[in-house]
């Protein structure tokens, strides 16, 4: 077709037409030369026969680009039915972009207002933009890895317990080890703290687990082939009544992402918006491209899915109790803890761990990095308290007093605690008077003249069972000497958090602190297992802030990424939520309740959610992704009893491991490790609801994650599995906009501050980069500091919202006064009354403890479960790797890797109950099958197993017989720590234990 | 000749067991020709790490032992070998020839620390190497040193005196084999925290239901009759004795402050003993 050229035009669109001319037949010159020049794209145009056309929208000038048998032709004009289309309003615009197609901004502008549009098959036009974004380069793919001998190359990735080296020989991995610096990675700090300096090592450290990870890629539980239930039929019987207990059969590929396609359109057909279901964990391989809230998140939104809201599980009291008195809203209602690793060094006299075991739990994606500071602070004399009714590892390292109260009653001693400070003058007036409210009315509290108890150490010793003594000598001692506490290993964590008294316990935490003068010299959260001073002035995003998602609503990306990194936005339509601990019910009942994980504002959590929402169907197909619920929910056997009901239609369960829930899908989606795709990511940066999470480590260590092997089998990555799923639903092009996982990294390594002190290619080859630490003068300042000195917000955060200061911006806390409050001015407004949570900190008896006397005679063992060790919840228990032979991991009785529960001596002697034991734990909700250690670290009438194993296995039917894998949250209750909250109170758990009978049988 | 040896602070491990595990992920799947065949996925323990808690509720503590292969300089292993199978090398590292030790079970029952392990597919002795494939390639540590988080495992390489020097100095110790000295070179500091027994126990006082911890008491443990050690009761009162031998005589303990005093008898200490709170009558401040 001829060109329209006409005098009408101005001088500048004839120069564009005549430019896109040039620019079009140039292109074809460039993939003919790239065809000759480069054997891997020589390889991709061998993939598909298409014709794609580029064309101006009427069809005024046009070119087409015949690829056939690996070879390219063209011809100018506009071809009649071509595969793949790409249509510009004018030649003008189509030069512009075509000339700035780095330019993400312009790029997406244009997308959004249909400058540019795609037509055709979708699959043809995902494959087309993709071979044009190569043309973009010249040469190869640039060289990654560090080359370590003849056969052997040095690769790097980044996992939840740091960031590693990867040596792979002859594409396997041989070798995982922490990242060692070297004198050109960015210097470290030091510290200077009473006549001493501490500087930390020149390397990274890592969590336990992470030197088990080669066993886990090449586990034999690994999917390496998608696969059916063999008695699940879509188009026939679909027997969902044997999920859990039918095999599979190996299915191909298409067959697979048919299926799931084929149930997405129908569920939305026959049953509307809401019906589809997804639901994940809350951690992830690492990565902020292939991450849950990254490539799934705008993979569900694109889809329309209804949204599992999770309970903010590790922060629990913290959420729903403490951030009623100081605000914190968006960590959760944990805390800053800025400046605190210099300032504790310096001035602190004591450290209070209560509920803390970052030995154990490593904070969170902390791996060892606290530690030596933790030395540190031993060496310089800072005495040290562990309450935590187990002897932790932190307690045992560092030795000083072990105070072990009953399970869920750590509010009691709170009270009494600052009983003690009242009574004898042990706070601090002055503070209290100018920069808190409240706290007459809960000092009257405490002293009995309201309810005529006064909250003696005597009185709290009938509810821990810690003499009346040590509590008041506890209290003597940090009432008169500069004390840091560490409440949780990482400061608004701890299991105490997550019981019936969490709230009120995480309420006192605040309000202890407040006495002391939060904020002053030495007097501050945390247990050095934060706030390393470490540059926070240099952005680089956490996995939180959404990656690729295109989401605005659930994702942090509308702080910072939206701006530096121009996407697609998703933006899911279905507004039905799920609270993540009813998924159970809303699939078996139809119905539940909950209120919102929104850190938005304090006010977030209030705002209930019903299910199903109105003019939304109930959940009829689940997209499962990752993870284990069976291992971390609370009275999981509810979760097997839901997935074998006919009101769930179809499960699809992706997956990188054949364990726990993916045993219960209709069809598994085999998808590979992160270290098997590429990803980008910083170690221990999260972003979002734990901003700055980094300042647990000594150095920030920022990586590429090199995609170091090929996928095993035919498994693929979460991204390319969403891509093909998308592209049968007609939204490749949409979702991936046409770039793939590598080119996204780059992108996202361009939004960030990287390109001003890296270049793409030597980011790329050594596969990290050390964020230097800063001169002194640019280390945030001490968290609250600022507050106790009367002076305005200076630590580096964009919280709380400007609209949430009530005096003027940066002056005072979120609170309505803008005080640390005793009596929370929220909860006043709104619900007063509540008797579960009053406006102030009460002793409110736990709903599953002692007080609850026909429970506890039946069930006399308090049982809690941490966070375990060895393993991150279920991502690296199981799976036959070598975490199972760790001796305090696992057992391994009779050829099968027994769960461990910790018992008491004398609670195991009467029970004849030995080392090694099999034992069965049981109450009215389950049972599960343990190997017992005994021990001196618990009280008597408590027990210790934590949650996180990856096994379910029902020696009998699924949801009604006892678990043999170790899944202890079968036993924990699906309650709500009080009605108000979608909340779980897994450390209030009464069982009782005896030999198993059965085991001792066989 | 510089020879290498290993040093463990059982008061700085934490048990997070780094050491086992790298070593897990440096021999499982791995050949290392001339040097080792590879470890099985399951089983063996080149690194095996034993728990020891002292003392009962509510006043313990717990200490974990980590046991490579000593490396003895006197190492029954290597006369139980036939063909030279396993051989010492001149830096000090023990090494099982794989081939050569081939069906050669019996290796594994020589040792007297347990550190032999018998890989039943391969039919080969197998145990620590102390990484020399890679200490040979310019590694300057084997993997359970270069990951162990708190300084707990470290190696040296030194000259026979320098050495003998050092481990006076710090006075270091070396594990006692229960058939036959075997001069191990693995060294281990606070060995006690495993391998003794402590006497715990906490000093109060009260009136009328009122308790109060006894700070600053001073705390005397008598040993057949006469004053064996002598300390201060600490901030909540309580005290420890540490480094006791097990079965090494009768014991009782004395409390005096402010002119009063409390005594209990423990009698022969068979093993940690955590007594329970002395009391002593009430002083008026």
């Amino acid at each position: 077709m001829k060109l329209s050229v006409d005098g009408f035009l101005t001088r500048y669109e004839r120069a564009s037409n005549l430019l896109f001319q040039l620019m079009l037949y140039a292109m074809l010159l460039v993939i003919r030369a790239k065809r000759m020049l480069m054997p891997s794209f020589r390889l991709r145009l061998m993939e598909k026969d298409l014709t794609a056309q580029i064309k101006i929208r009427g069809d005024s000038y046009g070119r087409a680009y015949i690829f056939k048998n690996g070879k390219v032709s063209s011809v100018t004009g506009v071809a009649a039915n071509p595969d793949v289309g790409i249509v510009f309003t004018s030649s003008a615009i189509a030069v512009r972009l075509m000339l700035s197609s780095r330019d993400y901004l312009r790029q997406i502008n244009a997308m959004k207002n249909f400058q540019v549009d795609v037509e055709g098959k979708d699959e043809c036009a995902v494959w087309f933009m993709q071979t044009l974004n190569k043309l973009l380069t010249l040469s190869e793919a640039p060289q990654f890895g560090m080359p370590v001998d003849e056969e052997t190359t040095r690769y790097v990735n980044n996992t939840n317990g740091g960031p590693v080296f990867v040596y792979v020989k002859k594409g396997k991995i041989i070798r995982i080890t922490p990242v060692e610096f070297d004198d050109t990675d960015g210097k470290s700090w030091t510290i200077h703290a009473r006549g001493k300096s501490f500087t930390p090592p020149r390397k990274g450290t890592v969590s336990p687990y992470v030197l088990g990870l080669k066993s886990m890629i090449y586990s034999k539980d690994r999917l390496l082939y998608p696969m059916k239930r063999i008695d699940f039929d879509p188009d026939g019987a679909r027997n969902c009544q044997n999920r859990g207990i039918s095999g599979y059969e190996q299915i191909s590929w298409d067959r697979a992402l048919d299926i799931v396609a084929a149930e997405i359109k129908r569920v939305k057909r026959e049953h509307g918006p809401g019906a589809i279901m997804n639901g994940s964990g809350s951690h992830h391989t690492w990565g902020n491209i292939g991450y849950w809230l990254s490539a799934k998140t705008r993979f569900m939104n694109t889809i329309g899915s209804s949204h599992v809201v999770h309970n903010p599980d590790s922060w629990e009291g913290w959420y729903w109790g403490a951030m009623h008195h100081w605000g914190n809203s968006i960590r959760n209602g944990a805390t800053d803890t800025y400046g605190t690793v210099e300032d504790c060094l310096k001035e602190a006299e004591m450290i209070v761990f209560w509920s803390s075991d970052p030995e154990s739990t490593s904070g969170v994606y902390g791996a060892f990095e606290g530690t030596v500071r933790r030395q540190w602070a031993k060496s310089l004399g800072i005495k040290m308290v562990h309450i935590d009714p187990y002897y932790n590892h932190t307690a045992a390292l560092l030795g000083g007093k072990w105070i072990a109260p009953r399970p869920d009653t750590g509010n009691s001693m709170s009270l009494a605690i600052a009983y003690v400070w009242i009574k004898e003058d042990l706070y601090d007036k002055n503070y209290v008077a100018n920069l808190t409210v409240g706290f007459e009315k809960w000092r009257d509290y405490i002293l009995g003249q309201v309810d005529d108890i006064p909250k003696t150490p005597e009185w709290q010793e009938g509810e821990t069972n810690v003499p009346a003594r040590v509590v008041r000598a506890l209290a003597r001692q940090w009432g008169s000497r500069k004390t840091y506490l560490s409440p949780g290993g990482l400061a608004g964590f701890g299991g105490a958090c997550r019981c019936a008294t969490g709230i009120e316990w995480a309420r006192s935490m605040v309000c202890l602190m407040a006495m002391q003068g939060l904020g002053k010299p030495g007097v501050n959260m945390g247990c050095l297992q934060q706030g390393a001073p470490v540059d926070t002035n240099f952005y680089f995003p956490g996995y939180a802030e959404g990656g690729l998602s295109g989401d605005l609503d659930y994702t942090g990306l509308r702080v910072s990424m939206y701006q530096r990194m121009p996407q697609l936005p998703s933006m899911n339509s279905v507004s039905q939520m799920i609270p993540r601990l009813r998924i159970p019910e809303a699939i078996l009942n139809q119905s539940c309740e909950g209120y919102p994980t929104d850190p938005k504002s304090i006010e977030g959590q209030f705002k209930k959610i019903t299910y199903p929402a109105p003019g939304h169907s109930p959940a009829r197909m689940y997209y499962k992704y990752g993870g284990s619920h069976f291992g971390t929910m609370a009275d999981s056997n509810r979760f097997a009893r839901a997935y074998r009901s006919d009101n769930l239609e179809f499960v699809v369960n992706q997956s990188i491991w054949f364990e726990g829930e993916a045993k219960f899908a209709d069809v598994i989606l085999p998808a590979c490790t992160n270290f098997e795709r590429w990803d980008i990511g910083e170690t221990a940066n999260s972003g979002g609801y734990s901003h700055h999470q980094f300042i647990q480590w000594n150095h920030r260590v920022i990586t590429m994650q090199h995609k170091c092997i090929e996928p095993l089998g035919e498994s693929r990555s979460d991204y390319q599995i969403f891509l093909d799923l998308a592209e049968r639903l007609g939204m490749g092009a949409l979702f991936s906009e046409g770039m793939t996982e590598l080119e996204w990294c780059q992108r996202l390594f361009n939004a960030s501050d990287l390109p001003t002190v890296v270049s793409w290619r030597a980011f790329l080859k050594k596969g990290y980069y050390v964020v230097p630490a800063p001169r002194e003068e640019n280390r945030a300042p001490v968290s609250y500091r600022w507050f106790a000195e009367g002076k305005k917000k200076n630590v580096p955060e964009l919280t709380p919202l400007p609209s949430d200061y009530t005096d003027e911006w940066r002056k005072g806390l979120q609170t309505q006064s803008g005080k640390l409050e005793f009596e929370s001015s929220s909860l006043k407004r709104f619900a007063p009354d509540d008797p579960e949570r009053p406006p102030i900190s009460t002793f409110i008896p736990s709903w599953e403890g002692h007080h609850n006397t026909e429970l506890y005679a039946k069930y006399p063992l308090n049982l809690i479960s941490p966070h375990p060790r060895y393993s991150f919840h279920t991502m690296f228990d199981g799976k036959d790797c070598v975490i199972n032979d760790v001796k305090d991991h696992r057992v391994l009785i009779d050829g099968y890797y027994y769960w461990i529960v910790r018992i008491n001596v004398d609670d195991a002697r009467k029970r004849h109950i030995s080392n090694n034991s099999l034992v069965r734990l049981f109450n009215d909700r389950g049972e599960v099958i343990c190997a017992a250690h005994i021990t001196d670290r618990l009280p008597p009438g408590t027990m210790q197993s934590p949650e996180g194993s990856a096994i379910y296995d029902p020696i009998g039917e699924p949801g009604e017989s006892p678990d043999r894998g170790g899944c202890i949250n079968v036993l924990t209750p699906s309650r709500n720590i009080i009605k108000k909250s979608h909340s779980t109170a897994s450390n209030s758990c009464l069982v009782q234990v005896e030999l198993w009978e059965e085991g001792v049988a066989q | 000749m510089k020879k290498y040896s290993f040093v463990i602070d059982v008061a700085k491990c934490e048990n997070c067991n780094n050491c086992f595990l790298s070593c897990k992920d440096e021999h499982c799947g791995n050949d290392w020709p001339g040097y080792s065949l590879s470890q099985p996925l399951h089983g063996q323990r080149w690194m095996n790490i034993s728990r020891k808690e002292r003392g009962q509720f509510p006043l313990i503590d717990v200490a974990y032992l980590p046991k490579p292969c000593m490396h003895c300089d006197d190492a029954p292993c290597i006369s139980a070998a036939k063909n030279s199978a396993v051989y010492k090398r001149p830096d000090g590292i023990v090494l099982i020839d794989p081939e050569k030790a081939k069906g050669q079970k019996a290796i594994a029952g020589a040792c007297p620390y347990g550190a032999i392990w018998w890989n039943e597919e391969a039919q080969v002795v197998q145990k620590c190497t102390f990484c020399a494939h890679l200490l040979d390639k310019g590694w300057k540590v084997p993997r359970c040193v270069q990951v162990c988080p708190t300084g707990a495992l470290s190696i040296l390489h030194l000259e026979e005196e320098a050495l003998a020097a050092l481990v006076a100095s710090e006075r270091m110790e070396t594990l006692a084999s229960e058939r036959m000295p075997t001069q191990p070179r693995v060294y281990y500091k606070n060995l006690h925290r495993f391998n003794s027994c402590i006497i715990a126990g906490s000093v109060a006082t009260g009136e009328e239901g009122a308790t109060e911890c006894v700070v600053g008491a001073t705390v005397r443990l008598l040993k057949d009759g006469k004053t064996f050690s002598e300390q201060e009761s600490d901030d909540f009162g309580d005290f420890k004795f540490d480094g006791l031998p097990e079965k090494s005589g009768s014991y009782a303990l004395e409390v005096v402050f402010a002119g009063k005093s409390a005594r209990m008898e423990i009698g022969k200490l068979l093993k940690s003993s955590s007594v329970g709170t002395l009391w002593i009558e009430h002083v008026a401040k």
